[in-house]
């Protein structure tokens, strides 16, 4: 079992970091030094990979991020749980539209395997690395990615409705 | 529910009453029970509800030896071939039960993922609203489904109702095909 | 050979490409190493290697069959791909998204106060807990803190659910395995916190009741007779099940050693919940990041040593007797006081107030209508549902919606610790092992 080093103590020279509302540390690696932070905090003692999610962020207003982070359109959040420590760690990895791809967590954590293919198939973001990379809740011939912001919501015009749009 | 309710002598009665009693006494559902509304099927099918005393508590898990289908629950866009298949795959005669209201018109969930009512994909007899429906409100709607084979109707449900024609003169239906039914007695 | 025969018209529509199990010539060696689940940071000399798991062996000897996504077994809609040699089972390959319903899309065009009715839908057989981890996120973002008792009531409702999760489980359970007597009993007692729920809250399921800001409504007089009531029924009937199930030879042969699982393999494959604590791992949200006043009221933590079948079926029995333990102490302590915050732009006025006051009217109509605007920001928050960490992630822009609205679902990374647990066990076994993994669809699919 690895020492029990906080993330603070951890060497991760550059990589920008905050804490977010809720307590939770928040670190902002780019997406080429995203796999060895997630393997640092992972020999630091991050045990479990609690969950990982994209989120789109085409039309939002500006949201606040620390310095010397380049907002992109999709937003690749991962959260790590620590069970010896107690601790929770976010970790957010700015993913550009026209190059989505970042690397997989597969060969550190295996509970990744169904979290990316589920990034995968709501926003089309690729993970290099990842065993089976293939749509897991859309059928296998859907095109588009429902989740984008772009992607609308598919509603069905209603009898004595107005017309149809958001509630 | 019984010989009793037969409106004739059983020994000169018509063959088809004792069919359509037969048939409606022992509807056998096939297991198809998707999302919420099959929690609330399954608690028909368990003793405080209790659907064994209308003879249905043997839910059929192949589809060929089932005769109703209810469907329980939403109907995603990758179930709805294999909705298909199952039906298709049932002897008739056959009824579908369209349980809450995610399978009757789609329900609060009006997009992409979601067959917007389970009507366009098979034909369907009775549906049952309600988000889940109870068990009470899905014990009505199979009675009343007893009642369609008990008077018949579902042999006319793609015609138009034309039993009284005097009341009907002059009045056009919005939607032809439309089956009026009273509460069953 | 990549697929089944496509020239029937029913295969076409069903089949479903590259989510499907392939055969071994088609599976690429790290989809076969993960085949034997074991391969994690261990060091070389407890590493597999791909030449061990006999890729040699031709297409003939083994068969891919397909289990579901409609069959008999009671957990939804999950299809089930198995590999099997004979009566072995090699691989497994669960195929999901068959009651996918576009929720995180929905509750992007829902306001928070009608996100509940939303998020309750996921996990149907644990309603409230959804509802209650989307609200206390909605809450983290506004800053409020709530009444007590609204607290105790939500704490009052989320054991309550637990122990009707618990024995929906035990009556499935015990109907996959064979005993209808099992389906019988769950379900009469089930019935019996149903009929609490309708009494409080309205519905028997889906509530919509734990919204943000506190409940919907307080809880009715004379709930404190009710819920004895329950208590000491569910109380007497637990000793019925142990002498029906747990000392009975044959549930025993049929769920020991079956579907075990070792701690690494369980914390690599993100699993939470009785999963976990069947390996030996103390990992309970309750208990080590308490919310609401999990401090405050006294239980155990159940673990198992295995990470068999059989460790979970006695755990989630063991925790319904916790959970009663809980509410009896929830019983005593319930403080009075408000059920919901008074922060009039997030919580709607008292119905009579609105024929009185103008300010009432209108703050009913904009929470109603517009909702009430939640500040910008993201935030985490995970509770312990009946089946694992169900977390919540949400991200707002200032507006009255959600931005982005994430349920990080239990059952759908305990799938992944499904092929693992299958793998060199009979095929007779899947569907006892299916029913301890305690997979509910809704949440799995969203």
């Amino acid at each position: 079992m690895s020492p029990e080093t906080a993330p603070d103590e951890l060497s991760l020279p550059g990589v920008p970091r905050s804490t977010s509302a809720d307590g939770h540390d928040l670190v902002f690696p780019d997406r080429a030094a995203y796999h060895d932070v997630v393997s640092a905090h992972r020999e630091a003692g991050f045990e479990m990979l609690a969950a990982l999610t994209a989120v789109d962020y085409l039309g939002h207003p500006g949201r606040p991020l620390p310095a010397g982070v380049v907002p992109e359109r999709f937003e690749l959040v991962v959260m790590l749980l620590s069970m010896a420590q107690v601790r929770r760690v976010r970790i957010r990895v700015q993913v550009p539209e026209d190059a989505a791809e970042v690397s997989s967590l597969w060969d550190l954590y295996r509970g990744a395997e169904a979290m990316e293919r589920e990034a995968y198939d709501m926003y089309g973001i690729s993970f290099v690395g990842h065993p089976d990379l293939t749509r897991i809740l859309m059928p296998e011939d859907w095109e588009g990615h429902p989740l984008r912001k772009d992607f609308g919501v598919g509603r069905v015009p209603v009898q004595f409705k107005h017309a149809p749009g958001p509630r | 529910m019984g010989l009793e309710d037969l409106q004739h002598n059983f020994l000169t009665g018509r063959v088809e009453d004792l069919v359509k009693w037969a048939r409606r006494n022992s509807v056998w559902p096939v297991t198809f029970g998707l999302a919420c509304c099959a929690i609330e099927m399954m608690s028909v099918g368990a003793a405080d509800f209790d659907i064994s005393r209308f003879g249905m508590e043997v839910f059929r898990a192949s589809p060929r030896q089932a005769d109703l289908m209810i469907v329980a629950g939403r109907v995603s866009q990758k179930m709805a071939p294999v909705l298909r298949q199952v039906y298709d795959q049932m002897m008739e005669p056959k009824w579908v039960i369209s349980m809450g209201v995610c399978a009757s018109t789609g329900g609060m969930f009006n997009n992409y993922a979601i067959v917007q009512g389970v009507d366009q994909i098979v034909p369907v007899d009775v549906y049952a609203p309600g988000c889940p429906p109870s068990p009470e409100m899905l014990l009505h709607a199979i009675l009343t489904l007893h009642e369609k084979i008990r008077t018949g109707e579902i042999t006319r449900r793609r015609g138009p109702t034309s039993q009284r024609p005097e009341e009907l003169a002059g009045w056009v239906p919005e939607r032809p095909d439309a089956v009026r039914l009273g509460t069953p007695r | 050979m990549t697929g089944p025969d496509t020239t029937s018209p029913f295969v076409k529509e069903t089949f479903e490409g590259s989510q499907e199990l392939a055969s071994r010539h088609d599976t690429s060696p790290e989809e076969l190493e993960r085949e034997v689940g074991s391969v994690l940071r261990l060091p070389e000399s407890h590493g597999v290697e791909v030449s061990d798991l006999d890729v040699e062996r031709p297409d003939d000897e083994t068969m891919i069959i397909n289990m579901g996504p409609q069959h008999p077994s009671t957990h939804g809609v999950l299809r089930l791909m198995m590999e099997l040699d004979g009566e072995t089972v090699l691989r497994t390959k669960p195929v999901i998204g068959y009651l996918h319903t576009g929720m995180e899309k929905t509750a992007e065009e829902l306001t928070y106060q009608q996100g509940s009715t939303n998020v309750t839908r996921m996990d149907y057989l644990s309603p409230l807990n959804n509802e209650l981890v989307f609200s206390l996120a909605t809450e983290k973002l506004l800053g409020v803190e709530l009444p007590p008792r609204a607290i105790w009531i939500r704490m009052l409702l989320s054991e309550l659910q637990r122990m009707s999760s618990h024995l929906m489980w035990l009556a499935t359970n015990g109907m996959d395995v064979g005993s209808t007597t099992m389906m019988i009993f769950g379900f009469r007692e089930r019935e019996l916190v149903l009929g609490f729920f309708e009494k409080t809250t309205g519905l028997r399921m889906n509530h919509n009741f734990i919204r943000p800001g506190g409940t919907a409504a307080d809880l009715p007089d004379g709930w404190e007779d009710d819920v004895e009531v329950i208590l000491d029924n569910v109380t007497a009937r637990l000793s019925d099940y142990d002498a029906l199930l747990t000392g009975q030879p044959i549930f025993n042969e049929r769920m020991e050693g079956v579907g075990s699982l070792s701690a690494e393999e369980a914390i690599a494959l993100s699993a939470t919940g009785p999963i976990l604590r069947s390996t030996g791992v103390a990992w309970d949200l309750r208990r080590t990041m308490p919310y609401l006043a999990y401090e405050e009221v006294d239980f155990d933590v159940i673990i198992g040593t295995y990470g068999d079948n059989f460790d979970r079926y006695a755990i989630r029995i063991n925790e319904i007797r916790e959970s009663v333990r809980i509410l009896w102490q929830v019983l005593d302590k319930m403080p009075s006081g408000d059920y919901r915050v008074q922060d009039k732009k997030v919580t709607p006025p008292p119905r009579a107030r609105i024929d009185e006051s103008m300010e009432a009217l209108i703050h009913h109509f904009k929470i109603f209508t517009e909702g009430f605007k939640v500040p910008e920001g993201e935030v985490y928050v995970a509770i312990e549902s009946p089946r694992g960490e169900l977390g919540c992630y949400l991200v707002s822009n200032g507006s009255s919606k959600p931005f982005r609205m994430h349920i990080r679902a239990p059952s759908f990374v305990n799938l992944q610790s499904l092929p693992v647990m299958m793998h060199g066990g009979l095929v007779a076994d899947a569907v006892a092992t299916i029913s301890s993994v305690d997979p509910v669809m809704g949440e799995v699919d969203r």
